[in-house]
């Protein structure tokens, strides 16, 4: 209170923040130096984890994964949870294999329909959450049980099991395995092609977020709905469309893990929500709102992945992935924590 | 007159929240809306601003009677409001949130150059130092945020400024921080409307004074026809003088 705003000289008080203290402040900071930790411990270790055929191997979980994590922060930011995220890969999956092989769909064809439903599903929530100003957490969980209960009943309904198979032999089903669910060679390795579309989605979502007007309202209707709103910004329409690119992601990572296995369980992608959520929390996002970063989230499922695979290499029971997750949840969102409260002290 | 009321009122059900009230923002002058908790202020301001519509009286602006429609219209009249409370976004920077529902364009994107330099740009204008104008907001004082958030109302062409209370949670010399802002918009030429509750707030800046009490004016008052004590006076009565008298000392 006692300190003088705005004398016309620089304020005596305020010292020079340097470079150094600068990168810290950036959000995706606590998730940079875990991955650097995580890999200094595999690759120590396990000459194969650091490998050329190591490495394709552990970014390909963290590809898809990274899909979700980057548009599930989005939407974090902007004040939301998606609890449906994760089952809905596995509806857009269930409808592309089951469109395919029992109704004679074109694989295209049917990608489309599971992307219409998807963006309608997104819509939904996005629609719901908005009007009735419940909490996203309660409003999505209720999708995700609904959705869970579509894929198990109808896929029984319709195959008499719990899953439905036979992708190969659909119709254009070479071309979208190719685009999609492909690999690509880099000096002789070969990358899973998922791991492009992961470094466009995370690129496209920062220069969203960074460089465009959208971007300014995603920060804002997360940290200050009604100032935003005061201001002209129209805050429902911002949050209906993060709740339709995270259905857009989860119909992107459906699709891809359908042709890329050419079957579908109906439980998929049930608890994968949280992973979602638990890389956007390591990649810098708050709980809250307002604050985060597309390519932290990125960069959380890159430690996902490393510790999935590296728990194997190192011949450790996968049990112990479960543990460390949980380790890296909380020191990520304590490390968060503490970043923003010196980022903040930067500006006093 | 930018704006003008003649015998101005409004009723929320059978609340007679504002009875026949008249008063004038002129170009380059500072009105103060002065009175206590209930006395009207907000109700007032908020037809001002196009939150309410007046049920009874007329409101002109640019010496037309007009009745506003809702804050995006008098905002395109030229007329911007500053909350005390809901003003800005806490965890972003200042030119994001000087610039926030209104960003410049380049093709697609968001021009963040040109954003970040007008925003500094239009804060030095005004007098306001923001060291930083990455540094989010919520790391910025009281003071500072209300100043922001009148230079942004300057650089976006309102011609009436009206200010709820901008002083009211701020200490002694923050206080005086943004009364060095709203003189500065003033001798920009805007009509400043300044709400507070302070007579000693108002004096030094104001040009006009209107009293208000229990949703009635007490007058509307030039600079030289009353003094501080006065007005002190005419808002609280004697009761309160003392309380205030010390206010006075620590200043």
């Amino acid at each position: 209170m006692m300190r003088s705003a705005g004398a016309a000289t620089a304020d005596e008080r305020v010292g020079r923040v340097g470079p150094a203290r600068r990168l810290l402040i950036r959000p995706e900071l606590g998730a940079v130096v875990g991955a650097v930790l995580v890999f200094a411990f595999f690759a120590v270790q396990s000459p194969v984890f650091r490998s050329a055929d190591g490495v394709a191997n552990w970014l390909d979980p963290a590809a898809t994964l990274g899909i979700m994590a980057v548009a599930v922060a989005l939407l974090m930011i902007g004040g939301e949870f998606d609890l449906s995220a994760g089952v809905l890969t596995g509806t857009t999956g269930l409808i592309l294999v089951t469109l395919a092989t029992r109704f004679g769909f074109n694989v295209w064809l049917a990608m489309l329909v599971g992307l219409v439903v998807a963006l309608a599903v997104g819509f939904a929530n996005g629609l719901v959450v908005t009007r009735t100003k419940l909490p996203s957490f309660i409003v999505t969980l209720g999708t995700f049980l609904m959705l869970q209960g579509i894929n198990l009943g109808v896929t029984k309904a319709i195959t008499g099991t719990v899953q439905v198979s036979g992708l190969r032999r659909a119709e254009g089903f070479e071309g979208a395995n190719a685009v999609l669910a492909g690999t690509f060679q880099v000096g002789g390795t070969s990358f899973r092609v998922a791991i492009l579309w992961w470094i466009v989605v995370a690129a496209v979502a920062t220069w969203v977020l960074t460089r465009s007007k959208a971007g300014n309202w995603i920060f804002a209707v997360g940290g200050n709905e009604p100032a935003a709103r005061a201001v002209g910004v129209p805050a429902a329409r911002t949050k209906i469309a993060l709740f339709m690119t995270t259905a857009f992601a989860a119909w992107l990572v459906g699709s891809m893990l359908a042709l890329r296995y050419t079957s579908v369980q109906a439980n998929i992608g049930i608890g994968q929500e949280f992973i979602y959520i638990i890389a956007a929390v390591i990649g810098g996002c708050l709980l809250t709102g307002g604050y985060g970063s597309a390519i932290g989230a990125a960069v959380g499922a890159v430690i996902f992945g490393m510790v999935e695979k590296g728990i194997v290499y190192l011949g450790w029971d996968a049990d112990w992935f479960k543990f460390f997750m949980g380790a890296m949840l909380v020191l990520a969102t304590l490390a968060n924590h503490l970043v923003r409260r010196y980022a903040e002290e930067v500006g006093r | 007159m930018i704006i003008e009321t003649r015998g101005i009122g409004k009723t929320f059900g059978s609340v007679l929240a504002l009875r026949e009230v008249s008063m004038g923002v002129a170009a380059g002058q500072v009105t103060c809306v002065l009175g206590d908790n209930g006395a009207g202020k907000s109700t007032l301001i908020k037809i001002l601003a196009g939150v309410h519509q007046h049920d009874s009286g007329t409101l002109l602006v640019d010496g037309e009677p007009v009745r506003l429609t809702s804050p995006r219209d008098a905002l395109d009249r030229g007329i911007a409001t500053v909350y005390q409370d809901l003003a800005m976004i806490p965890l972003m920077s200042v030119w994001r949130n000087f610039f926030l529902g209104s960003e410049p364009r380049k093709g697609l994107a968001f021009d963040v150059a040109t954003a970040r330099r007008v925003a500094r740009e239009e804060l030095r204008a005004m007098g306001i130092d923001i060291r930083d104008v990455d540094q989010p907001v919520g790391t910025l004082s009281g003071g500072e945020r209300q100043s922001v958030a009148i230079a942004r109302a300057v650089h976006f062409g309102a011609r009436v400024l009206i200010l709820d209370e901008p002083t009211s949670a701020l200490g002694v010399k923050q206080a005086g921080v943004v009364l060095r802002y709203i003189a500065r918009a003033r001798d920009r030429g805007l009509g400043v409307v300044f709400i507070t509750h302070n007579p000693h707030h108002a004096h030094p800046v104001g040009d006009r004074f209107l009293l208000l009490n229990r949703g009635t004016s007490m007058g509307e008052y030039g600079k030289a026809d009353i003094t501080p004590q006065e007005l002190t006076a005419l808002m609280a009565g004697g009761a309160e003088l003392e309380e205030l008298a010390h206010e006075l000392e620590r200043q």
